[in-house]
C-alpha cells in the first residue's frame, strides 16, 4: 500500500488544473435545452483541441493514454474546477468501452474519434415502454432486409435524446427468440427516416430526454455492434461501466461534497443536526473515492467489474441525493427558488433520477444480494 | 498510489485467521467468560509466539518493526472472531506507546508475559485481569502498575469492565503521544468493527438460504435480500476508510488529518457494524434473539464496539471540525 501520489502524478494534477482555471468558460445554458446542449457541443470540441476530452482513451483516438490514476485525478480537477457537465458523458462512458471491446476497426475508427470531438454525441436507446429494469423484454423490432435492418417499435427515456446525434440501441432480430436470446447492439443515427423523437419534459420541464418510434426505419446492417443476436452480451459489458467506475468518478461527489461544506462553513449559528448530515454526507463522499481507489488498484492488477458495480450504482447515486437534498435544507427558504443560478436545486433534480437510471436501486439490490452475497434466487 | 496489501500482508493476516478459528471458535469465546480472567485459555500465548503482539514494537526491541496497515486487518479478524482479549489496547494502542517512551514493561508487553489495557477516556475501561493500564493524565500517558478498581458488568460478556477508583502507583510515559493512543485505538476499534460486521452478515446470509418458510428459503425474498445488500454496502464502503486510517496513522505526520481520517474510519465502521447487528438480529428472528444462539456474541460486539472510543456522532463532529463547519 502506498497513498501518496508519485510525483508525476502530482504533475499531472498541476497541470489538469492550471488548464482548467486557464480555460474555464463561465456560466453556459443547461445541456437540456437547444441553444444549451450546441454550447456544451463546442464546451466538447474546445477541450478535444486541447487533448482533454477523453484523457484516459489512446492517442490515436484524441485521448493521453492516461491510465486509472491519472484519469481519477483528471475527474477530480475536472469537476471541482466548476467547468460545464459532459454532454458527451453517455457517449464516452457507456459506449465507448463497448466500441474498445466489440468494435470493428473501421467501426472504432469512424466512431471514436467523432465521439471525442463532440460532432457525434450519443444518446442510450435501450429501454422500452414495457422493458425498464426488465431489460430483456425488448421488442423493438429489426429484421434484415438486404444491407439493411429494418426496425419497428418504440424506445423511451433515452437521455440526451431529443438532440443526439446517434443512439445506441439495443433491438430485437429475432422476433422468436425470448428473453436474452435474440437481441442486437444497433448505432442508430438520428436522422434515420421513419424514425421519429418526441422529447419529454423532466420533472424541471426541460427535454432532459426523449422516445424514439421507428416505423419501417432503415438502418445499414454496418452498424451492428458486436455480431447479430450478441445483443445481451454486449449490452451488459456496458452496464457494467454503467454502474461502476467509468459513469460516475468520485471526482463529482467530492466537488459536491467540497461545495456543501463551504456552504455550511458560511452558514452561522448552524443547526448541530444538519451540520451532523453535512458531515455525513461529505465522509460518504470519500468513502467513494477511497472504495473507487481500491477498486482502480484490482483492476491495474487485471481484476475485472463484476456484480459488485452494483453496489457503487446504490451508493453514489443516493449519496448524489444526499449531498444536495442536505444544501437544499441548509439554503432554507431559498431552496425552493428556481431562477437561474440555483445549481443545488438544479442538481437535486437530476440526482432525483439516480437510483431510478442505469437499473433502479432495487434490481441493484437484488444484484448486490444473489450475486455478490450469494442469496437464493428463488 | 496503490489502494491494496501485499502477498505478505494477505499471507500474515490469513495465517492468524486460521488461529482465530482454531483456538478460539464460539465455544472458547463461552468460556472465557466463566474463567475469572475472562481469556481463551493459550491464545495470548499462540498470537505473542506468532509475533501478534510485537507487529509495532521496533525490531530493535525484539518487535516485528511494522505498522498500522500490517495490523488493521488483524484486528479485523480479531473482530470476525469475537476475541474476548484486550487486543486492540494492547497491541494497537500500549505497546507502540511504550516503545515511543522506552519503558521497560515494553519486553513483556510482547512476548506475552503481561496484559497491558487501556483507559483514556474516563473511569470505566476494559480488561480487568491486566496487568497494566495505559492511562490518560492531562496531555500525557501513563503506565499505571497499581490501582484500585470496582468491577462492572457489559452486556457483552467479553468485556471485563472495571471502574477506577484510585491510582497508587504509576510510571510516566514520557515521549508518547496521548493524541495518537487515541486515534490508534480508534483505529483498532473501527478495523474490529468491519471484521464484526463482516461475521454478523457471513452468518445471517448463511441463516437466511436455509431457513424455509412458505415453502421457500427467507432468504429469497425481496425484502430480506435488500436489508443484508444495504449491509454489504455499508461495510464495503467503511473499509477502505478504515485502511486509509491505518496507513495515515502510519505515514501521516499531520496530526490534523490523521485525526480526521480515523474518525470518518470510526464514523463509517461504527455506522455499518449497528446495521449489520440490527438487520443480522431481524433477519435471523426469534432464535437470533436467545442467549444460547452464537449470533448474541457478534450482536454485543457490535453494540459495544460501536460506542467504544468514540460513537458515530463524536466521530463526525471531530470531522466537522477538521473540515471547518
Amino acid at each position: 500500500m502506498n497513498l501518496d501520489l508519485a510525483p508525476h502524478y502530482v504533475a499531472f494534477r498541476n497541470e489538469c488544473r492550471q488548464w482548467l482555471t486557464d480555460n474555464h468558460p463561465g456560466r453556459i445554458a443547461s445541456m437540456d435545452t437547444a441553444v444549451g446542449f450546441e454550447e456544451h457541443r463546442a464546451w466538447e470540441k474546445f477541450l478535444f483541441d486541447a487533448g482533454w476530452s477523453v484523457p484516459a482513451w489512446p492517442s490515436v483516438y484524441g485521448g493521453r493514454d492516461c491510465d486509472l490514476i491519472e484519469w481519477l485525478i483528471y475527474e477530480e480537477e475536472y469537476w471541482l474546477s466548476g467547468v460545464p457537465g459532459r454532454v458527451s458523458a453517455n457517449g464516452v462512458s457507456l459506449l465507448a468501452p463497448t466500441i474498445f471491446n466489440f468494435a470493428t476497426q473501421e467501426q472504432q475508427d469512424f466512431f471514436l474519434p467523432r465521439m471525442a470531438s463532440g460532432e457525434h454525441i450519443w444518446a442510450q436507446g435501450w429501454s422500452e415502454p414495457e422493458a425498464g429494469s426488465d431489460l430483456a423484454g425488448i421488442k423493438t423490432k429489426a429484421i434484415l432486409d438486404g444491407d439493411d435492418f429494418i426496425l419497428n417499435g418504440q424506445k423511451t427515456w433515452c437521455s440526451r435524446g431529443a438532440f443526439a446525434d446517434w443512439i445506441f440501441c439495443i433491438v430485437r432480430t429475432d422476433p422468436e427468440a425470448e428473453r436474452h436470446q435474440g437481441l442486437t447492439y444497433l448505432l442508430v443515427p438520428a436522422e434515420t427516416p421513419g424514425m421519429e423523437r418526441r422529447p419529454i419534459g423532466r420533472l424541471d420541464g426541460e427535454p432532459g430526454f426523449a422516445e424514439l418510434f421507428f416505423d419501417d426505419a432503415r438502418v445499414s446492417a454496418k452498424h451492428v455492434l458486436g455480431g447479430v443476436g450478441q445483443g445481451w452480451a454486449v449490452a451488459m459489458a456496458a452496464a457494467g461501466s454503467e454502474r461502476g467506475l467509468s459513469l460516475r468518478s468520485p471526482g463529482r461527489f467530492m466537488a459536491a461534497a467540497e461545495r456543501l461544506r463551504a456552504l455550511a462553513a458560511d452558514v452561522t449559528d448552524l443547526d448541530p443536526r444538519l451540520r451532523d448530515e453535512v458531515v455525513d454526507a461529505w465522509i460518504k463522499a470519500q468513502a467513494y473515492r477511497w472504495n473507487t481507489y481500491q477498486m482502480a488498484a484490482d483492476l491495474m492488477e487485471g481484476a475485472e467489474i463484476g456484480p459488485e458495480a452494483s453496489e457503487g450504482k446504490v451508493f453514489w447515486s443516493e449519496l448524489d441525493l444526499e449531498l444536495h437534498a442536505t444544501a437544499l435544507r441548509l439554503m432554507g427558504p431559498m431552496g425552493e427558488v428556481a431562477d437561474a443560478g440555483n445549481d443545488w436545486l438544479d442538481g437535486y433534480v437530476f440526482a432525483l433520477s439516480g437510483p431510478i437510471y442505469a437499473g433502479t436501486n432495487e434490481i441493484q439490490r437484488n444484484i448486490v444480494a444473489e450475486r455478490v452475497l450469494g442469496l437464493p434466487r428463488r | 498510489m496503490k489502494f491494496s496489501f501485499t502477498d505478505e500482508q494477505d499471507m500474515f493476516r490469513d495465517t492468524v485467521r486460521e488461529l482465530f478459528a482454531d483456538r478460539c471458535p464460539p465455544e472458547a469465546v463461552r468460556q472465557s467468560w466463566d474463567n475469572d480472567e475472562g481469556r481463551v485459555p493459550g491464545l495470548w500465548a499462540a498470537l505473542a509466539e506468532m509475533g501478534v503482539l510485537a507487529v509495532l514494537a521496533p525490531e530493535a526491541a525484539g518487535g516485528l518493526g511494522m505498522n498500522e496497515v500490517d495490523l488493521v486487518r488483524i484486528l479485523e479478524e480479531a473482530g470476525y472472531a469475537g476475541v474476548p482479549e484486550p487486543l486492540v489496547e494492547h497491541v494497537a494502542v500500549a505497546v507502540p506507546a511504550l516503545a515511543e517512551a522506552g519503558h521497560a514493561a515494553l519486553e513483556a508487553a510482547i512476548t506475552g508475559d503481561s496484559t497491558i489495557t487501556l483507559n483514556l477516556a474516563g473511569e470505566v475501561f476494559v480488561g480487568a485481569a491486566a496487568d497494566a493500564v495505559v492511562h490518560r493524565n492531562g496531555n500525557t500517558l501513563q503506565l499505571v502498575t497499581e490501582w484500585k478498581a470496582d468491577d462492572a458488568t457489559s452486556i457483552d460478556q467479553s468485556r471485563r469492565l472495571s471502574v477506577l477508583t484510585d491510582i497508587t502507583a504509576a510510571d510516566p510515559l514520557d515521549g508518547a503521544d496521548p493524541d495518537l493512543a487515541f486515534d490508534r485505538a480508534a483505529l483498532g476499534t473501527a478495523a474490529q468493527c468491519v471484521g464484526v460486521a463482516r461475521r454478523l452478515l457471513e452468518a445471517t446470509v448463511e441463516y437466511v438460504a436455509e431457513r424455509h418458510q412458505f415453502g421457500k428459503p427467507v432468504g429469497s425474498y425481496q425484502a430480506v435480500k435488500h436489508h443484508l445488500a444495504n449491509v454489504k454496502i455499508a461495510l464495503d464502503f467503511a473499509v477502505p476508510l478504515v485502511y486509509r486510517a491505518a496507513w495515515s496513522v502510519a505515514h501521516d505526520d499531520d496530526p490534523f488529518a490523521r485525526g480526521r481520517n480515523v474518525s470518518m474510519a470510526k464514523a463509517q465502521a461504527s455506522e455499518a457494524v449497528d446495521l449489520a447487528a440490527r438487520q443480522a438480529l431481524q433477519c435471523h428472528g426469534a432464535i437470533g434473539y436467545t442467549f444460547e444462539y452464537d449470533l448474541q456474541l457478534w450482536l454485543k460486539r457490535a453494540w459495544t464496539l460501536a460506542a467504544a472510543h468514540g460513537d458515530v456522532r463524536f466521530h463526525r463532529d471531530r470531522v466537522a471540525v477538521a473540515i471547518g463547519v
